[in-house]
């Protein structure tokens, strides 16, 4: 029997992604050159998160024909992103075929308390998330691929971290409770018990587990890459870098080598200016977007 | 691994990085570093969904060294490309100098399994080591991807539950190639002596029946490589 859209296939392909970039692209000729560095998916938009976060204003779903002229220019995976709640943006994503759905916080979120009902979808979803208890509410609404949120469009990888640390560190702690344990950790975690207990005997996430917001170095990806992420999303790091193609290379080598500080040190030499950076410790609370979501 | 640091080695909770018995030189599995028994796969960890391919081989008892540089290549008696983007392994094959050292092997015999991406780098418009061409995505974009029942020529039992995603089929296939599997009118599995190409994923549902055939493969040529000494 031929089953399409089951979970195994929407999560098959973060599978295949892994140990690879997602690059944030916003025009043809970018997705061609991240295709061309090495990048193992794009995310199209229409204005990377450095310039959201500069403009202002509500950020929404891009244009579906920038999409596709994209979709046309690349061969890889394409990617795009829905605001938080907005179920019909996710609609013509899905309707134009695009590979994954990011229901993303870089977005101005559509619903402040409810999610999309990714199990609605035949496209795979990737959600952010800052925290295990949100990686796991999220993927109990159907998403088949999570990212630490970090925070984007800032150049600066401290979110990051903090992040990837904060959902590795209590992956590890469930491992160690007992199982009669578990229901008050699940409580204590907002998240789905079932999945609580599976994270408990695996260690791992049921699905693939990225990094996103902040990586603007080779060094950056091969740290996240350290600290347990899969694979790596860069945003604004490269396009608003002063050598993209160049940097997205160099990415991709480090992404790859991250466990050999000598290929992280070739792949970072002579690459000209990183993008604009921002300290997140300087941003005001209304200016962080991980915190969008919940 | 730097001693006193496990973070560097452990950090990926629940891997088989941090779990399995790593040898000095990075191998994985029972009897790693011994001189016989277990045959020795590369897995091409340069991108994809070569962590499920590990799993799948240390289950069945092989050792199993992730395969990112020339050197890496040394020694190994089967070798898994696996699925991800064709496009990112191919650069990544190049620029690693990966190509020749790869293409001479296999000239020398080593058996390989492609899956997905794998088939298509061994197509000819790739490394050009099989007598065929993939088309890519053939089924679509991923909305169209799939699991189906298959039934495949040479594997006893049941079908295999196939996932395809984005998957290449073949759409020409040489005369010394035999399909083992066809769906839709065209081949998504074929063999051509020890070289194993298949466009879906059999390492995500845990049947372990094409594995087995490429260990097979493996086992016959450490085998071989020993009696000639």
């Amino acid at each position: 029997m031929r089953e399409e859209a089951t979970f195994r296939v929407k999560s098959g392909l973060a599978e295949m992604l892994k140990g690879g970039v997602i690059m944030d692209v916003v025009t043809a000729e970018q997705a061609k050159l991240a295709e061309d560095a090495g990048a193992a998916a794009v995310m199209a938009l229409e204005r990377v998160p450095a310039d959201i976060r500069r403009d202002g204003g509500v950020a929404r779903m891009s244009d579906p024909e920038m999409i596709q002229q994209i979709q046309q220019a690349v061969s890889i995976p394409v990617m795009a992103k829905a605001r938080i709640g907005h179920f019909v943006e996710a609609q013509v994503l899905q309707a134009i075929e695009v590979d994954y759905i990011d229901e993303s916080e870089v977005l101005t979120p559509a619903d402040e308390v409810n999610h999309i009902d990714k199990w609605a979808f035949e496209v795979p979803f990737v959600c952010g998330a800052t925290n295990l208890g949100e990686a796991l509410r999220r993927i109990g609404e159907g998403a088949a691929m999570i990212r630490s949120k970090g925070e984007a469009g800032t150049g600066d990888i401290v979110e990051a971290v903090r992040h990837m640390r904060r959902i590795t560190g209590e992956m590890k702690s469930l491992t160690m409770l007992a199982e009669q344990e578990l229901p008050a950790a699940a409580k204590e975690l907002g998240a789905p018990l079932e999945l609580v207990r599976e994270v408990a005997s695996s260690g791992r996430l049921p699905v693939v587990l990225f990094c996103a917001g902040g990586i603007a170095t080779p060094a950056d990806a091969a740290l996240m890459m350290a600290l347990g992420a899969e694979g790596v999303f860069v945003g604004s790091g490269i396009f608003k870098s002063e050598d993209p193609a160049s940097r997205a290379k160099a990415i991709v080598a480090a992404t790859t080598h991250w466990q050999d500080p000598e290929r992280i040190a070739a792949a970072s030499r002579g690459l000209r200016g990183a993008m604009m950076s921002i300290e997140t410790s300087k941003l005001s609370e209304q200016q962080l977007l991980a915190g969008r979501g919940w | 691994m730097v001693a006193g640091r496990p973070e560097l080695a452990a950090a990926r909770s629940g891997s088989e990085r941090s779990e399995g018995a790593a040898g000095s030189d990075g191998e994985l599995g029972e009897g790693a570093g011994g001189d016989g028994g277990a045959p020795l796969i590369g897995v091409l960890a340069i991108q994809g969904g070569f962590e499920a391919h590990e799993r799948m081989l240390l289950g069945l008892g092989a050792r199993v060294r992730q395969v990112r540089v020339p050197a890496d290549l040394e020694g190994i008696d089967g070798l898994v490309l696996p699925g991800g983007e064709s496009t990112a392994i191919m650069l990544g094959l190049q620029r690693e100098g990966l190509i020749q050292p790869l293409k001479r092997l296999v000239w020398g015999g080593l058996p390989v399994l492609g899956s997905c991406a794998g088939l298509i780098l061994l197509d000819e418009d790739h490394l050009g080591l099989m007598d065929m061409r993939a088309a890519r995505n053939a089924f679509g974009r991923q909305i169209h991807s799939f699991e189906a029942d298959l039934e495949i020529a040479g594997i006893d039992g049941p079908p295999m539950r196939a996932v395809f995603i984005r998957a290449p089929w073949i759409e020409r296939l040489g005369r010394d190639l035999e399909a083992l599997a066809i769906l839709d009118g065209h081949p998504v599995a074929a063999r051509q002596g020890d070289l194993i190409a298949i466009s879906f994923h059999s390492e995500l549902t845990g049947d372990d029946r094409i594995h087995r055939m490429l260990l097979e493969a493996a086992a016959r040529r450490a085998c071989g490589e020993m009696s000639t000494l």
